[in-house]
């Protein structure tokens, strides 16, 4: 479905347009506009200001009161205390650790979808699977799998004899990070195959051909034809997913509520724990301006790739 | 180029191990639903369940009213209502908005789409505390209404988002002469333009409807009883007890799973289309 591509905006040389078009079409643009405008920005702008401003001082209830200010200060004790660091630094792996496995991952399956054989339609069908399962039922469905008493992974490894006995998969922080890692690659892969599959489809054959006929190989030609005129899009997948990691919740809330000992702790899931766990509403309205932060340096980039106008579909 | 018959081995050997990986984990949920107790806690694990029955689905569904079977069933409802309304009230503001976007010249108009899109990249935490703290006062806490409205803020500029690219991509020309014949601007984009865009409405839709089921972060903190619970809240709290019933959970599971997969394999050529494109570029 090619015509669901939101284009860019027109790109008319302003000199062609009919002289004050702009102007006499400002207000009907408003009138259309006004419903989405009170929608979108009724509802989060009084919000997000509203959380800049509790960020400043020490509100720890939900009732309105009057709580003593304290200007910077929940940000600089975010600075000083280890556990802000430590759910940073898990944030900073699991946002890595993902984005770079479903990076190549999902260039291998894409690769894989846009190859011919018999079967593709039913692969297609198949991947598009993990990624319309609910998050949630995702996180439920593989805290199942890595059940320590009953689940279908210890059974899988020790009828396989890879380990001897069951295992607590996610009984220690290290490898439970890691278990919400696998978890999070096996539901979003897919999104980044076809992402990388609707980049091959627009790669002209004739490109290929003439490699062909140059004698170049396969391996060949994915470097030096297909990987840099997918660059683009991958640049976008990482923008993308580096945004998603970096607010990652519900998966974690599902699989190990944090735990153990924090080890699956991210910055959100700590923000969510101060604001409404320990009532620190204050405290977590400037954790939640870090991030916010964070993902707008991001954001910026994306906005920065697509002006750039690099990706054309 | 020319397949050796090794590589085409190797492309069917990939596929099916793919296959697979992928598959695994959801049979293995579909099946634990279906799986007596005794098979799903027996030690070495049988795979295929010496009794399967379908008696957890006819329990949710008409059966007795234990508190788990209550509750999935009140959050399958409120998950619905909150997932239609919100779509169908975003698609009925941002409509207009788009097609201020692809056929209207005005001032600020990049920058302010670029706004838009950016409310749908804000990280729902930077307003959840703001928003909470209204919502006690406003009396919307643990209600559907509350709920819809949220869900409305980062499902409307998904709307303008999409479905301002959709009308670019039907020609003015159809338009011109609707209104050349007396046609309003309203009147064109009601009788021409909607109709040329069903394609679009419907994939944005159902995209959006996808989005709203799946949403945990808000509808954690402000649902709490079944009068406005939705389903991902009733599974994740489901998780969290201590003697959980597996059996349940996948059941409430593979019943959450339906509605997103049967849309996926339904509209399965919009959805990659629109996942490729509308979300690559938004």
């Amino acid at each position: 479905m090619t015509q669901a591509r939101p284009g860019r905006l027109e790109k008319l040389p302003r000199s062609m347009l009919p002289k004050g078009r702009a102007f006499r079409q400002g207000p009907t643009a408003l009138i259309l506009l006004l419903p989405s405008l009170v929608v979108v920005f009724g509802i989060v702008l009084y919000p997000l200001l509203r959380t800049l401003y509790t960020s400043l001082f020490d509100v720890n209830s939900a009732f309105p009161g009057s709580y003593p200010f304290v200007g910077l200060g929940n940000y600089l004790e975010a600075l000083e205390r280890a556990e802000f660091w430590a759910a940073m630094l898990r944030t900073a792996y699991f946002t890595l650790s993902t984005t770079v496995l479903e990076v190549v991952l999902g260039i291998l399956l894409g690769l894989l979808l846009n190859a011919e054989f018999r079967g593709r339609w039913l692969l297609r069908s198949i991947v598009i699977l993990p990624w319309a399962l609910p998050t949630v039922v995702n996180g439920a469905m593989w805290r199942w799998i890595l059940n320590p008493s009953y689940g279908a992974l210890n059974a899988l490894l020790t009828q396989l004899h890879i380990i001897p006995e069951y295992r607590s998969w996610l009984g220690t922080p290290w490898m439970a990070l890691n278990m919400v890692v696998i978890a999070d690659v096996w539901k979003m892969t897919p999104l980044a195959a076809f992402f990388i599959l609707a980049a091959l489809q627009t790669i002209p054959r004739d490109l290929y051909e003439a490699a062909w006929v140059d004698g170049a190989g396969r391996l060949r030609t994915f470097f030096s034809i297909t990987l840099p005129l997918l660059t683009p899009t991958i640049l976008i997948i990482l923008v993308l997913r580096t945004m998603e990691a970096f607010k990652v919740f519900d998966i974690i809330y599902v699989m190990t509520r944090g735990g153990p000992a924090d080890g699956t702790q991210t910055i959100a899931y700590y923000t969510y724990v101060e604001a409404f766990s320990n009532q620190l509403f204050g405290y977590g309205a400037a954790l939640a301006y870090v991030i916010a932060l964070f993902i707008l340096f991001f954001a910026i980039i994306y906005m920065r790739l697509l002006r750039r106008g690099e990706v054309e579909y | 180029m020319r397949t050796s018959l090794a590589f085409k081995v190797f492309i069917y050997v990939a596929a099916v191990f793919a296959s697979v990986v992928i598959l695994a984990p959801f049979a293995w949920l579909i099946i634990s639903s279906v799986a007596a107790p005794a098979d799903l806690l027996s030690k070495p694990l049988r795979w295929i369940p010496a009794h399967a029955s379908l008696s957890r689905y006819a329990d949710i569904f008409f059966g007795a009213d234990s508190e788990t079977v209550v509750t999935f069933r009140a959050a399958m409802v409120n998950s619905t209502i909150v997932a239609a309304s919100s779509v169908l009230i975003s698609l009925g503001v941002g409509i207009f908005g788009a097609y201020a976007f692809a056929r209207l010249q005005f001032r600020f108009q990049r920058g302010i789409l670029l706004l838009f899109l950016s409310t749908y990249m804000l990280p729902p935490i930077a307003i959840l505390i703001s928003l909470y703290l209204m919502m006690v006062q406003l009396h919307l806490l643990d209600t559907k209404l509350g709920l819809i409205l949220v869900y409305c803020s980062f499902i409307t500029p998904f709307v303008l988002w999409i479905m301002s690219g959709y009308f670019r991509s039907i020609p003015r020309d159809l338009e011109d002469a609707a209104r050349i014949d007396g046609c309003s601007r309203i009147g064109a984009l009601f009788r021409v333009v909607l109709p040329l865009a069903r394609p679009g409405l419907l994939a944005t839709a159902l995209f959006g409807f996808l989005l709203a089921w799946d949403e945990f972060l808000y509808a954690l903190i402000f649902t709490s009883s079944l009068n406005s619970k939705t389903i991902p809240v009733a599974i994740a709290e489901f998780t969290g007890r201590h003697a959980v019933d597996f059996g349940m959970m996948t059941t409430g599971g593979v019943l959450a799973s339906l509605p997103p997969l049967v849309i996926a394999f339904v509209f399965q050529r919009y959805i990659v289309g629109g996942l490729a494109s509308g979300a690559v570029k938004g």
